[in-house]
């Protein structure tokens, strides 16, 4: 596919024009943003430009074991990052790792195997990159949650494991609303492509001059394993996770002291 | 002999709730009374096995209490904490879910009005929505769905606290008939001198130590 779009450096720093009306609109309201709009400016920066020179890397390769490594540190990085919004949630790494994992392998073993893609590190790379990427936002969003849910609803699950209930039983009510809140802004937003926002992999086919129907059903099937992929690592992080409030005996462990 | 403690020591939230507490819990009603912070509703919680002490022994009908499979262990001796925590839904849907947890099994409707009827509330309550019931209601209907479990020992943690004098007469009535009308142990943590000895065979006092938070049993009476 050719690009027919040159892009200078100058121009990206154009591009922050807008995010410096976002940053002076932030401190005239005082929300207490323009430190963490700045950070995510300079981090974006240096970690596309960092990441756009290892796939260059990676492309040139052109060897699997590269991408498989690539995608491992992803998943390490997005577990590390998630488990900052979990906080509440005991020995989370674990889980969000297998989460993480499961989600990147599901996803690329499917569009693999149904010969979507070839096994080639510049359709791997990026399709991994974006579901370890919406993975990581879903399962640390769910167990954000998961963790709120433990210490607001502690009273409710005691008196349910009172009453004789597993923990399993006990917890259900909790696991179902973290998994809502990891999953429904994903599926929201896919109930709202097309009709109210572009995502992006139409959009930068479309920028690359790629045929309109072509960019649709390439971009169909990327919202369909990422809403799949996304479920299933909100599911088994928050599946595991919740195990770790409770001990072997269905009792509540007490929170960590601070 | 229902419980017996032998040197039970008990950390909470890093802070010593029992030391060394030793002793028997008789069937009958049983009173657990006691300043703030002595670890009253902490014992109470160690009767079911929402936790476990640090050290010591606790024996259940002469054998030791972990050789109970745990969940048997709460159906038989079920505890009502001092907070209502229900479930969303009506009353009727509580007593429901308890019993489905408990025997998985539903619960019919004259069972409901029987557990309802015996917790000092009246059958229409069956109905009501648990988000609209006062405070005291909402203990009552925790009592009620414990006792639609059918347990054969009542853990009890303060439960007329948010009631004015005339629900409290209503759920000690309640309780007094229970005990009359069926084979079941009571053990309350109250502050109320009045209602132990209204409601109770056996006092446990609880008197933190001097070193702070430790606490002992005291005394037995009656």
């Amino acid at each position: 596919m050719s690009v027919g779009i040159d892009v200078s450096l100058e121009q990206v720093l154009a591009a922050l024009g807008l995010v410096a009306v976002a940053a002076g609109i932030a401190a005239w309201r005082q929300t207490d943003l323009e430190r963490d709009i700045g950070i995510a400016v300079v981090r974006s920066f240096i970690q596309l430009t960092a990441i756009g020179y290892v796939i260059q890397l990676i492309f040139d390769a052109d060897n699997l074991l590269f991408v498989f490594v690539l995608i491992a540190v992803m998943v390490a990085f997005g577990a590390y990052t998630a488990r900052a919004r979990a906080r509440k949630v005991p020995g989370a790494m674990l889980p969000l790792v297998l989460g993480l994992s499961l989600a990147a392998v599901a996803t690329l073993g499917l569009v693999v195997g149904l010969g979507i893609f070839e096994p080639e590190a510049r359709f791997l790379v990026p399709v991994g990159g974006m579901v370890v990427g919406n993975a990581m936002t879903a399962s640390a969003v769910a167990l954000n949650r998961l963790g709120d849910e433990f210490e607001d609803s502690a009273a409710r699950i005691e008196a349910t494991l009172a009453l004789g209930a597993t923990s399993h039983e006990a917890a259900l009510p909790s696991v179902r609303r973290a998994l809502r809140s990891g999953t429904i802004t994903l599926i929201d937003s896919t109930k709202t492509t097309g009709l109210i926002f572009f995502p992006g992999t139409m959009v930068g086919m479309l920028l690359a001059g790629a045929d309109p129907v072509d960019a649709v059903r390439l971009q169909l099937i990327l919202l369909y394993v990422l809403l799949g992929s996304v479920s299933i690592s909100a599911l088994v992080s928050v599946s595991l996770a919740y195990r770790n409030f409770f001990t072997a005996e269905h009792q509540l462990r007490e929170p960590p002291q601070p | 002999m229902l419980f017996e403690l032998d040197n039970v020591c008990l950390t909470r939230a890093g802070v010593r709730v029992l030391d060394q507490l030793s002793a028997q819990i008789d069937r009958g009603a049983t009173a657990i009374v006691g300043p703030s912070g002595s670890g009253k509703s902490s014992l109470l919680r160690l009767l079911n096995r929402l936790a476990d002490p640090d050290s010591g022994r606790i024996d259940y009908e002469g054998r030791p209490i972990t050789d109970r499979d745990v969940l048997a262990l709460r159906r038989e001796v079920m505890l009502v904490p001092q907070l209502p925590a229900l479930v969303p839904g009506t009353v009727s849907d509580n007593l429901d879910f308890a019993a489905r947890l408990a025997r998985r099994e539903t619960i019919n409707g004259p069972q409901a009005q029987q557990a309802l009827l015996a917790a000092g509330l009246d059958a229409s309550f069956g109905d009501r929505d648990t988000a609209r019931l006062s405070v005291g209601e909402q203990q009552r209907a925790m009592l009620a769905r414990a006792l639609a479990v059918e347990p054969a020992v009542l853990l009890l943690d303060e439960p007329t606290s948010a009631l004015d004098a005339e629900a409290t007469a209503r759920v000690e009535e309640a309780l007094a008939g229970l005990r009359r009308r069926r084979d079941l142990s009571i053990v309350l943590v109250t502050h109320d001198a009045g209602q132990a000895e209204r409601l109770a065979d056996a006092v446990i006092r609880l008197e933190p130590a001097a070193g702070g938070s430790r606490a002992r049993a005291a005394e037995r009476a009656r």
